[in-house]
């Protein structure tokens, strides 16, 4: 990556300038009113900068589409972006910064359970759309909160249904002791229960866990026909070479519902990383149209050096094209209004193919794709289209009861 | 008028601005960052007090912070009122800091090897808290939450009154008075003989302990006023953000609080807070304007600090006023 | 029987890469009382030399055991020629410089070689045990820690080099006083336990993977693992992580990896309440 010398300093200038000032007595109401505000929060340093960075590009890319395309209302779309630093308590200072300071209509961003879990109850309160673009648990039922991203419910279902019929009925689980590991893992338990199969092993790994021995020899033990993984972080993503180090990866093939998201396929060299299978709704190797152009813009803009895509940037593109399209069919960028529309079942096209959004859940119904790391990418294999999103027990029903604010969990 | 008696009428002035002329000049959001500053200011001056004056070393101060963000969150979630749950908060920190000090103090451990104790009893929070992610980790109606937290943790009340929250910038005022009433109350202890005794411990234990001072009752002592200090802190901490997390009891945070301190200089209080406000700031400031890597200036400023600034900003502020004043001493004679 | 086997080796792995990764640290502050915060940073560019060196098509072992200590040890006599040496016999203010070191070195990683350099595959192929497979590179890293212990120890106790190093570190006046150039064997010390931390890096990047923030998951067991051991560096190290390693592995095997970790952390809190001074600070004073 380089930085560009001649904006560096310009933005050096600007913000020296605003050290000065200082941002807490700023002139209130300076920007201009013939634009329409959002406020964007990622992870754009600190360990998380490997998504940040890539979700905040797609956003980018998504803001600046809409603005060639006429932006919103016919006025500029105009987002202020904020450098989480991967650190909960800045998400709880900007949250509140770009509701009562900038005016934002809509904030987006986020990436982890705890950072949605911060700022969610910060802009439920102060009334201020929040669009969270990344896969998750699952189980929030919020009117105020809108997620583009995919939940277990439907893909734990594929995912470990494909392994059972290629490989058998025996399950090992490993999942990150996390809340989204916690959860995901109970689906897992669920999904392999129904199909007939058996789990012969689960257990859980604190984040910073990054020696994986007595784990592999379990395994060994337990002679499972796959193992399915739930990791979270980079710690537990040196598994994958103590895996392979044991000679693991040619005996027994590994699933995942996290490989990949973080550009491992890139990272990892193919010795460690073929053959491990994953579901997401967006790979860089979908042979779809509207992907090829999305992606060659993409390269375009952000060069080779960013890892590999798979579902979570991309979703963040979603997100911003989602709500410019309601506003401008809503005519207004008034809370309720917007939600009307978004709840009308809006359909946004993209690179992963068409997005619905779900009234009664408000998450997405979306095409989902089984992909087997190869090479350096991913295999894509199997297609299910417009699967649903987790709706768990049936319990989210944001048209009945449009009060409801909470974050439900699967009783298994 | 001496240096000393100058010095509190100026912080004395200094308070009055923080408490009723701040919120009347800056702007709503603005209020609720400083809020979170003085939550961490307070925190800050309780190990400037631990280990400036104390002479301890303590690289678990988040242990006790954290205990009371905890202990605020599980009680109050309970409860629905406030009142109780803040002074849990405080209590639970300094009976682990009794606990913690009769183990190490009267095993005579000292210096680094402390700081490891401390570190170590920390990061046992930050495991065990981490590992909670599951729903069967509750205390009453309170889940743990693991890694993810505990959010939406109800705000402070007026006493008695769990309808009438203080929160966001309402959280300010009572916020600022408490870190000047920590301030003005350090330095009373300081002043008094127990403040004397213990300074004398950091600057020579065998000698005042000759003297027939116990040590290591006293060091016990000043390590639970301070964690109870930090306690109140991570009380105001969980308040204000609505949200706390094993983050807290990470080496990453409690490595800050010793930062913030060496800033500002070891050895003074006012250092403490400036040091903390300076640091924070700066974080909150980097984040908005995006200018360069947080971790690549902080470091840079460490590591300048360090070699122009070796003890610290108030220090040298000190030693700059003291040549000024003879100068000026001199000039007039 | 073949699971006996199978713990026994993991516990000796377990002790070997605590005391790999702990060395570095250990030689730095047992001879001159400097704790360097910035060791996690120099495992973690340890890792980066070694490959992106490979990479580049350096041999393996060249990468691995050449390229990356020596780029280390030049990195590290440059930051005590800068730093370091201006703080001698002030601890305070090296963590503080150390620990900005640190973060200032994440976010230069971070910003400079990114997330996305490829990483190395383990080589050695496996070796069955019974019913089980352990990856030859197991052995390895339990055989390198072995072999570099015995090499320091055989450096600091019988070459002219090391006498000098250990007088200097006892009395720095009264090796001046005859001689010696203190100012140097500093530096080379300094530059000895930053390329021993390189090198530690270096062996960990193909089963642990390289990225800036590694170094954080390091440090902490080292340091706690350091002072543990107490003043004296190869003794101290050899002992508390033979006795953390083997309890937190042995603990993961019968019960969860947290309780693993938390284990370490309680014998370490035990350990040091039983030796305020740590291991060294009571058996095998007059060690190494």
């Amino acid at each position: 990556m380089t930085v560009k010398r001649r904006s560096f300093i310009k933005t050096s200038a600007a913000g020296a300038a605003a050290l000065a000032a200082g941002p807490y007595f700023w002139p209130k109401g300076a920007s201009a009113a013939d634009t329409v505000k959002g406020g964007a929060i990622y992870d754009l340093s600190g360990d998380l900068q490997l998504f940040g960075k890539n979700q905040w590009a797609c956003a980018e890319m998504a803001i600046d589409e809409i603005n060639a395309a006429g932006g919103v209302l016919g006025k500029k779309l105009e987002v202020k972006t904020y450098d989480s630093q991967s650190q909960m308590q800045a998400y709880n200072q900007y949250a509140r910064q770009m509701v009562l300071r900038d005016k934002v209509a809509v904030v987006q961003g986020g990436l982890t359970s705890s950072s949605r879990e911060v700022i969610r109850p910060i802009l439920h309160k102060l009334k201020t759309l929040y669009f969270y673009n990344t896969n998750y648990e699952g189980g929030v039922c919020d009117r105020n909160f809108f997620a583009t991203g995919a939940t277990p419910g439907g893909y734990v279902d594929l995912l470990s249904g494909e392994a059972m019929k290629r490989w058998g009925k025996k399950v090992y689980i490993m999942a990150a002791d996390y809340n989204y590991g916690q959860i995901t893992a109970k689906w897992i338990q669920k999904a392999v229960k129904d199909a007939g199969g058996k789990v012969v092993g689960e257990e859980f790994f604190p984040l910073t866990v990054n020696q994986f021995g007595p784990t592999i020899s379990k395994i060994q033990a337990a002679k499972p026909d796959f193992v399915m993984n739930v990791f979270v972080g980079p710690a537990h993503a040196s598994f994958y070479g103590q895996w392979a180090s044991a000679g693991m990866n040619k005996r027994i093939p590994m699933v995942s519902t996290t490989f990949g998201a973080a550009g491992e396929v890139v990272r990892m060299p193919p010795e460690i990383a073929d053959g491990i299978m994953t579901c997401y709704s967006y790979y860089e190797d979908l042979d779809i149209p509207f992907n090829k152009k999305w992606l060659a813009e993409f390269r375009k803009r952000n060069g080779t050096d960013y890892g590999y895509l798979t579902d979570v940037p991309p979703k963040d593109w979603y997100g911003w094209i989602f709500w410019a399209k309601a506003v401008n069919e809503a005519g207004t960028t008034k809370r309720e209004k917007v939600i009307e529309v978004l709840e009308g079942g809006l359909t946004v096209d993209g690179p992963g193919g068409p997005l619905t959004m779900d009234a009664k859940t408000h998450h997405c119904t979306m095409d989902m794709y089984i992909g087997q790391a190869k090479g350096g990418k991913f295999e894509i294999q199997k297609k299910v289209a417009q699967v649903p999103p987790t709706n768990t027990g049936n319990q989210c029903d944001l048209i009945a009861r449009p009060d409801t604010n909470v974050m439900y969990e699967p009783k298994i | 008028m001496s240096r000393n008696a100058l010095g509190l009428w100026t912080m004395g002035v200094l308070s009055l601005v923080l408490v009723f002329g701040v919120p009347a000049i800056v702007e709503t959001f603005a209020l609720i960052d400083f809020t979170l500053f003085i939550a961490m200011a307070i925190l800050s001056l309780s190990l400037a007090f631990v280990w400036g004056f104390g002479g301890i070393l303590c690289f678990g101060q988040s242990a006790f912070f954290g205990l009371g963000a905890y202990t605020y969150a599980v009680a109050v979630i309970n409860m629905g009122e406030s009142t109780v749950p803040i002074l849990l908060g405080i209590l639970l920190p300094v009976i682990l800091a009794l606990v913690l000090g009769y183990f190490m103090f009267y095993g005579r451990v000292s210096d680094v090897y402390l700081a490891v104790i401390t570190l170590a009893v920390s990061l046992v929070f930050y495991y065990l808290i981490g590992a909670s992610a599951g729903e069967e980790y509750k205390i009453g109606s309170a889940r743990l939450g693991g890694y993810n937290g505990m959010p939406s943790v109800p705000p402070i009340n007026v006493p008695g009154n769990p309808s009438a929250a203080v929160e966001y910038e309402a959280l300010y005022v009572p916020a600022a008075v408490l870190l000047a009433v920590v301030y003005f109350g350090l330095r009373a202890l300081l002043a008094s003989d127990f403040g004397r005794v213990l300074v004398s411990i950091r600057e020579n234990e065998a000698r005042t302990e000759l003297l027939g001072y116990d040590a290591r009752r006293i060091k016990t002592v000043a390590l639970a006023i301070g964690a109870g200090i930090a306690g109140l802190s991570g009380v105001l901490f969980c308040a204000w953000g609505a949200y706390v997390s094993p983050t807290v009891f990470s080496l990453v945070f409690t490595a800050q609080i010793i930062m913030w301190i060496l800033v500002g200089g070891l050895g003074t209080l006012t250092g403490a807070i400036l040091g903390c406000v300076l640091i924070q700031y700066l974080a909150t400031w980097l984040g908005e304007t995006k200018i360069a890597d947080v971790n690549i200036v902080l470091g840079a400023i460490f590591v300048a600090i360090v070699l122009l600034v070796p003890s610290g900003f108030v220090p040298m502020f000190a030693r700059l006023g003291d040549t000024l004043m003879r100068r000026r001493g001199e000039a007039g004679s | 029987m073949d699971l006996a086997v199978v713990v026994v080796i993991q516990i000796l792995y377990a002790v070997a890469s605590l005391a790999l990764i702990s060395i570095g640290l250990a030689i730095i502050f047992g001879m001159m009382g400097v704790i360097n915060f910035a060791h996690g940073e120099f495992l973690m560019m340890g890792g980066y030399a070694f490959i992106l060196s490979y990479n580049a098509g350096v041999n393996f072992w060249i990468a691995m055991l050449v390229v990356a200590p020596v780029t280390i040890a030049v990195i590290g006599v440059v930051v005590e020629r800068l730093i370091i040496r201006h703080l001698y016999g002030r601890v305070i203010e090296t963590v503080l410089a150390t620990w900005g070191l640190s973060l200032f070195l994440i976010g230069l990683a971070a910003t400079v070689l990114g997330y996305h350099q490829k990483g190395v595959n383990p080589p050695f192929g496996t070796i069955r045990i019974g019913a089980y497979q352990e990856g030859g590179y197991t052995f390895f890293v339990i055989f390198v820690t072995l072999a570099l212990m015995a090499a320091l120890y055989v450096g600091f106790k019988y070459t002219r080099w090391g006498l000098i190093a250990r007088g200097t570190m006892q009395n720095a006046q009264m090796a001046s006083g005859i001689g010696v150039n203190v100012d140097r064997v500093y530096a080379t010390t300094f530059g000895i336990g930053a390329a021993l931390s390189g090198l530690a890096g270096a062996i960990l990047a193909p089963i642990a993977g390289v990225l800036p923030e590694i170094g954080v998951t390091y440090v902490v067991k080292a340091f706690i693992t350091v002072i543990g051991g107490g003043a004296v560096a190869l003794a101290g190290t050899g002992a508390a992580s033979s006795l953390f390693g083997a309890v937190s592995q042995a603990v993961t095997f019968l019960s969860r990896p947290v309780v693993g970790e938390v284990a370490l952390l309680v014998v370490a809190i035990v350990l040091l309440r039983l030796l305020p001074l740590g291991i060294t600070g009571r058996y095998f004073r007059r060690g190494l």
